[in-house]
């Protein structure tokens, strides 16, 4: 069925108006970051900046504990992430193939888990925490960061696992693999997409999360870039061009790290492994 | 046996409910020797354990003692000394008489119909135009998609700060060129209204490409047979769109809608970042109130009350969806 140019033109003249708006403030984030100071504040905006100045970005950086920060943020993203991917391995392998009683009452236990509503149990996590004189450390976040993604690390890696054709393991047990070894050589490399996928969404959770690290950390060294990003305007008022700046640098990796791993999430998870 | 091969981004959608298709078969016992038998016994048990493990203690715990925390009077002083005065159910009265909370409970629950509505409509309808356009023009899409979809929560509400800045910022400029002179300066955090509309535009803005993407890529899994018959007997784009295509896409409708309900009654850091629940405590939505009465204000065991009830609100609210769930798990294993 052709359809005329005209009928072509309405959904693209749409796709194209979308676009913009959807890249806008990303585009803007990253100009203003760039532009002079007189090309921020100036009466119009300045729409394709012509000049590039790093002054911004120096000062995001110069900014008080600004490396202790980010140091402060990947250690506890990638341990958390790291240590929910090995706990939701175990057992979204046994919720895919194992068969035993209470299977699925373990499923909705995790699917319930999923919707724990992180945002409101900030008071007695505090006291807790509190009791624990565990304040101002990385430890409990990095704990409840990995248990704030676990379920949903869980549930996915299951449908991958059970995405994963039974022939394959089997085929290997008759070639007289162990199920560890089976499940070792066969399941895991196939399972790369899916762990991609999860881990990027776990990595994505823990470098946002603010209320949690909010009340937790008071200590200036103890904080995560979460925080010193919402502060960091008030510190510095109406300097948009170091606000930006410092969103920027907040932004980089996630921006990196989702178009990285979002092509390798997706595509055929197991071609080629079984010819049909 | 239907493998899914295709997964553009599994979203949560994926644990949700699932496509009809290729539920995971049980597993059946391993074709294994004799020996090897009574180690299946308890393997599963001994898989799940450690993420069962973490999930009561970091989850489960925090959980019990909000509850415990919420029958107490506990404010500043009681915090610095270690008191703990048991007070009944006089947090829960005192909550549950205040025209506040009230005030609070309804406008969260608007708050997150408005966002709910707008989120579901437009995500469907970008993603529907996603599967008309041509591979080019869908590319460039989804790159605005994907870009809006990653960017952080805390950098993405600083630059709508920026984007609705009162004096250089973009949208006040482009209002007054259009004419509108009276928002050249217009200061958006100044009112209730106009502070929750630059809430909802940036929550809508980041949650669109969720559904748009994961509704494109669902809508890839309709089989061409259905149009073909519908086309066969006659059916136009609007028929074939009720007959097959929104049929087909239920489920997953129903899911993400559930999803974004969860997310948008939880948001906090949007809502705390953009103007801390101001003007005059006018835009705290629930989770927002009680982190505010709790910590702000060091009422810790009246914040703990209004947790406890702001997860009933919550389990209210996905109640209906719950259900399906529960029912649907049924049928899978």
């Amino acid at each position: 069925m052709k359809r005329s140019p005209l009928a072509r033109l309405w959904p693209n003249a749409t796709a194209v108006v979308l676009f913009i708006g959807f890249a806008f403030p990303v585009y803007w984030m990253f100009t203003t970051a760039f532009k002079p100071t007189s090309d921020i504040v100036s009466e119009d905006p300045v729409w394709f900046p012509t000049a590039a100045t790093f002054e911004h970005f120096q000062k995001a950086v110069d900014a008080d504990n600004f490396w202790t920060l980010v140091g402060n943020s990947l250690t506890v993203t990638v341990s958390a992430v790291v240590l929910s991917l090995v706990i939701a391995l175990l057992a979204s392998f046994a919720l895919a193939r194992l068969r035993f009683k209470g299977r699925r009452g373990f499923l909705v236990t995790f699917m319930i888990a999923q919707m724990a509503p992180w945002e409101v149990l900030v008071i007695a996590i505090y006291m807790l925490v509190r009791d624990g004189d565990m304040l101002n450390s990385l430890l409990p976040l990095t704990l409840f960061y990995m248990v704030m993604v676990l379920p949903f690390t869980i549930l996915t890696l299951r449908s991958y696992v059970a995405a994963i054709p039974k022939e394959l393991e089997e085929s290997a047990m008759v070639d007289g693999c162990t199920r560890t070894q089976a499940f070792i050589r066969v399941i895991f490399p196939l399972l790369a997409p899916g762990l991609m996928a999860t881990s990027l969404f776990g990595f994505i959770t823990a470098w946002n999360e603010f209320p949690l690290v909010l009340i937790l950390n008071k200590d200036p060294e103890a904080q995560t870039l979460p925080l010193w990003l919402s502060s960091f305007q008030t510190a510095f008022g109406d300097d948009w061009g170091a606000t930006m700046a410092a969103a920027s640098l907040f932004a980089i990796p996630i921006l990196l790290l989702f178009l990285f791993l979002q092509r390798k999430a997706v595509g055929g998870l197991t071609s080629g492994a079984v010819k049909g | 046996m239907a493998v899914t091969t295709e997964r553009k981004d599994p979203g949560p959608a994926a644990a949700g409910v699932r496509r009809s298709g290729a539920p995971p078969a049980p597993g059946r016992a391993a074709p294994g020797t004799p020996g090897r038998g009574r180690l299946t016994g308890a393997a599963p048990y001994l898989l799940l354990l450690p993420a069962l493990a973490v999930t009561a203690v970091l989850l489960g715990w925090p959980l019990v003692k909000n509850g415990m925390l919420s029958f107490q009077n506990l404010n500043m002083r009681q915090l610095i000394q270690h008191l703990t005065e048991w007070n009944g159910v006089d947090n829960y009265r005192e909550t549950l008489t205040s025209e506040d909370f009230w005030g609070v409970t309804l406008r969260s629950v608007i708050f997150t119909g408005v966002n709910v509505v707008l989120i579901m409509v437009l995500g469907t309808l970008v993603g529907l135009l996603l599967a008309r356009l041509g591979s080019k023009m869908r590319l460039l899409l989804s790159v605005g998609l994907v870009l809006a979809w990653a960017m952080p929560v805390i950098a993405a509400t600083t630059v709508f700060q920026w984007l609705f800045a009162t004096r250089y910022g973009v949208v006040n400029w482009v209002l007054d060129a259009l004419g509108w002179h009276s928002m050249a300066d217009y200061n958006w955090t100044g009112d209730q209204f106009s502070t929750f509309f630059v809430i909802t535009v940036l929550i809508v803005w980041q949650s669109i490409p969720f559904v748009a993407i994961n509704l494109y890529a669902a809508t890839t899994t309709i089989p061409g047979e259905l149009y073909e018959a519908a086309a066969l007997d006659g059916a136009g784009t609007w028929k074939s769109f009720t007959s097959v295509t929104f049929p087909f896409l239920k489920p997953f409708l129903l899911a993400t809608t559930f999803l974004e309900v969860i997310w948008v009654f939880k948001a906090f850091a949007q809502v705390f970042a953009i103007n801390e629940g101001g003007p005059e405590r006018l835009t705290e939505t629930l989770p927002v109130y009680a982190f505010i009465e709790g910590m702000g204000n060091q009422h810790y065991g009246m914040g703990a009350a209004i947790s406890l009830l702001t997860i009933v609100v919550l389990l209210a609210l996905t109640s209906y969806y719950l259900r399906i769930v529960l029912r649907q798990e049924e049928d899978e294993l």
